[in-house]
């Protein structure tokens, strides 16, 4: 059994809410961009470079860095708190479970300060 | 026709095993729960509960050909098509997920302990009327589809989310009778039974794969319960 909630929010509606809302925002983030690279004939590296460094775009950059973060930690907490479990693991598995989710916070936090850095930084 | 059965008797068995039989239905469509009938004159050791024998107390549920059901009201010909031509066996299991207590017999504790989390009867605080309580034709119709459920279990056993967590996740069974009473216009213990429900894991643990409903015998649909208790939830945290 699945013992030590390690879920942020402890509430299933705002999870589920986080999630369906970041993948509202992923979704038009990548079809917009899908849209602008290919109706946009001829982009090139300086309006690429424009745009990209637009305050708007750094904004909504940071806000997409934010969903997918948000997005995947809902998900692989679900998943973590599905197979790591003293079913697979025995009584192991609180532990296992807990190191795998300290490694996935770590990793996105890691991408999030990473991206943030590439946004704003320099 | 071939049959093979999950065999398992803790007190002299190490692990379970599949037996083999040989059955002779002359040729006729039974009901698997007819098969164990026949299967259990020549083997009195097979272990597996039924009680009316026409799909109405719900004790059969067992996994037939790799899908849940109940035995008594399936047919041959609908769960391992080709079977009386002995193309293929009939593969009897019991319920997924439960700890097997003999044989097709599994323990249903976890199960209940579900269903009691929901509160499964009527609460209302109002001093009780001279008469009954009294709904109109359309209060009463929102009750359909939800109070058919006879209990069996072969939604929850079929639910992977009810596998991975079935002491937290409370199955679709269980939701589904908590939308029953959710649903009811007499009960008054709305908030508090929404309350019990908005935790990672006791309600939004479903997936939406409706494996329940492809199961339920009783052709319920338990992922639009859930979906409705989910629907009310959202609404109160808005
Ligand atoms: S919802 Fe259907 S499958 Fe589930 S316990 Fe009730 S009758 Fe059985
Ligand atoms: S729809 Fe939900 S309750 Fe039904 S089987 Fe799928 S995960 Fe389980
Ligand atoms: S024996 Fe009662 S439902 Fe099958």
């Amino acid at each position: 059994m699945v013992t030590s909630v390690t879920s942020f929010s402890r509430n299933g509606v705002s999870d589920w809410l986080v999630q369906r809302f970041s993948a509202i925002l992923l979704g038009a983030y990548f079809i917009g961009l899908f849209g602008y690279l290919v109706c946009g004939a001829g982009v090139d590296y300086a309006a690429w470079h424009a745009l990209m460094t637009s305050v708007p775009m750094k904004i909504i950059n940071t806000l997409v860095i934010l969903a997918i973060a948000a997005h995947a930690w809902v998900g692989l907490w679900t998943v973590t708190t599905d197979y790591l479990t003293r079913m697979t693991f025995g009584g192991a598995a609180t532990g296992v479970r807990l190191a795998a989710q300290a490694l996935l916070v770590l990793l996105l936090a890691g991408y999030v300060l990473w991206g943030l850095w590439m946004i704003w930084g320099a | 026709m071939k049959v093979s059965i999950y065999r398992y008797n803790p007190e002299t068995d190490r692990e379970p095993y599949m037996q083999e039989y040989e059955v002779d239905t002359q040729g006729k469509d039974l009901m698997v729960l007819d098969v164990l009938a026949l299967v259990k004159e020549q083997d009195p050791t097979l272990a597996y509960r039924r009680s009316c024998r026409e799909g109405v107390c719900g004790s059969d549920g067992m996994n037939m050909n790799g899908k849940n059901g109940l035995a008594c009201v399936t047919a041959l010909s609908i769960v391992a098509p080709g079977v009386l031509e002995g193309k293929k066996a009939l593969v009897i299991r019991p319920l997924p997920g439960l700890p097997v207590i003999r044989d097709l017999v599994v323990d249903m504790t976890m199960f209940y302990n579900q269903y009691e989390k929901v509160q499964p009867y009527l609460i209302n605080d109002t001093p009780a009327p001279a008469i009954e309580r009294l709904q109109s034709p359309e209060e009463r119709e929102k009750l359909d589809g939800l109070y058919e459920c006879i209990l069996c279990a072969c939604c929850s056993t079929s639910c992977p989310s009810f596998w991975w967590n079935p002491e937290k996740f409370l199955g679709p069974a269980a939701l589904l009778q908590g939308y029953r009473f959710l649903a009811d216009s007499r009960d008054t213990a709305r908030d508090d039974r929404l309350s019990r429900l908005d935790d990672p894991f006791s309600l939004f643990r479903c997936r939406g794969i409706m494996n329940c409903v492809s199961v339920c015998p009783k052709g319920l649909n338990p992922t639009r319960a859930i979906g409705h208790i989910r629907d009310m939830l959202l609404e109160r945290a808005i």
